[in-house]
């Protein structure tokens, strides 16, 4: 297929709507293609800019107290003259429809707001490793990584050692997830790349909870351990991301 | 309250005024309450209402006379044009400074593109969902969501380069 062609379907795949043979080949293309790369790119940071944007209108406080009470008793005027019957029926179905609603807004927003973490997380995975400079400091010495961030964050960490695996450390970067600084750490295993994450686990970030996932093809994994919140992403093998995530345990007790 | 500040946003990206916003959230709540029995159990709960609040904006008089606004006919005939985006990632303080701008490129649109932006973008709903709620074939809704970021795209690149001269 042509570049024009594929361009077409740059929106579907930013808004993870490709069927999952073609996903794989659009990304296949996406490796050998430059300019789709960069159109691509774009477009997820676009997404994710009116994602933020579009979040522009609250409520006032008067009006949402009037909706909440309204919602909770009918206004009078609707029920007058109905009767106790019609009345009663009235009073059921609002609180149906409130508890059906409760119930599936309260699992949808959960979901919502994990799936958005996630995505913020693999779209910073996929635009810093597409970017000229992935890393501010670039050493595979943990001893020379480490110290550089300090001053840049308002938490330490510890590094695993890397002897005897065949992770390699390439170096690390500070970056911002869910508006919380954070330390952007990126591996190297054969020709794979991983970007690990650590932050402090506020709000936003928690609700990721323990997570091993997949998302548009990227293995992530992401925990909990000290008051920080890690998160291992890469398009390698979920074993790899798991022996990953095991030695940032074992290095963070 | 279910889905209520995702309602408000929406209604008022629609009527851009706050007082219409709230009556039409009103609305809303009172026809889905009045209304419940006619939702299907098993089908898409968010889907319905945001339907429920689309259908009575275009109903009241400002829906009206966006409607008038008319979209192109041959919605999935158009040919699409490679046009230059945002290239890089931008900062946390650089977005905020330019969400404003951003802000105006999606109300300046076409209330048939802005609703599908919005809800693909802002609310994440799939394009089935959209289809449902707009009551569109899944086809004009991916032709209406390309049109409405590529006039984003356009809107900003002109106001860069205007701000650039």
């Amino acid at each position: 297929m042509t570049c024009e062609v594929w361009e077409k379907k740059i929106d579907a795949f930013v808004d993870g709507e490709l069927a999952q043979g073609e996903e794989r080949a659009f990304r296949e293309h996406l490796v050998s293609c430059a300019a789709c790369s960069q159109e691509t790119l774009g477009r997820m940071e676009m997404k994710r800019r009116v994602h933020a944007a579009g979040k522009r209108y609250e409520a006032s406080s008067d009006f949402r107290a009037r909706m909440a009470r309204e919602v909770a008793a009918p206004r009078p005027r609707e029920v007058e003259g109905w009767g106790w019957r019609r009345d009663w029926r009235l009073q059921l179905a609002a609180v149906m429809v409130v508890v059906v609603a409760i119930g599936i807004s309260i699992l949808q927003v959960r979901t919502m707001q994990r799936q958005e973490v996630i995505g913020e997380i693999a779209d910073l995975h996929v635009s810093n490793l597409a970017s000229a400079n992935p890393v501010d400091v670039v050493s595979s010495d943990k001893h020379t990584v480490k110290p550089w961030f300090q001053g840049k964050l308002p938490f330490s960490f510890d590094l695993p050692e890397l002897d005897g695996t065949q992770f390699e450390l390439i170096g690390g970067r500070q970056v911002f997830v869910q508006q919380e600084p954070a330390a952007l750490l990126v591996y190297g295993i054969r020709k794979h790349k991983l970007s690990v994450l650590i932050s402090l686990d506020r709000e936003g970030l928690e609700k990721l909870g323990s997570t091993e996932t997949s998302v548009n093809s990227f293995q992530l994994e992401s925990w909990s351990q000290g008051g920080l919140r890690y998160t291992v992403i890469s398009d390698t093998a979920a074993s790899d991301v798991h022996a990953l995530a095991e030695m940032f345990r074992r290095a963070g007790t | 309250m279910p889905l209520f500040d995702s309602l408000y946003n929406f209604a008022h990206w629609l009527t851009q005024d706050r007082e219409e916003a709230e009556d039409l959230v009103q609305e809303t709540f009172a026809k889905a309450l009045k209304g419940f029995g006619t939702f299907q159990p098993g089908t898409n709960f968010r889907a319905w209402m945001f339907r429920i609040l689309r259908n009575t904006f275009l109903t009241s008089r400002s829906g009206l006379a966006a409607r008038a606004i008319t979209l192109p006919l041959n919605e999935e005939e158009d040919e699409m044009v490679l046009t230059p985006s945002a290239r890089t990632p931008e900062s946390l303080l650089l977005e905020k400074l330019q969400a404003e701008t951003l802000q105006n490129a999606i109300a300046g649109l076409p209330v048939g593109y802005r609703e599908v932006l919005l809800l693909a973008d802002v609310e994440e709903m799939s394009y089935q969902e959209i289809a449902e709620t707009v009551g569109v074939p899944i086809g004009t809704v991916m032709s209406r969501l390309s049109r409405a970021r590529k006039a984003v795209r356009e809107t900003l690149q002109a106001r860069k380069q205007g701000a650039s001269k």
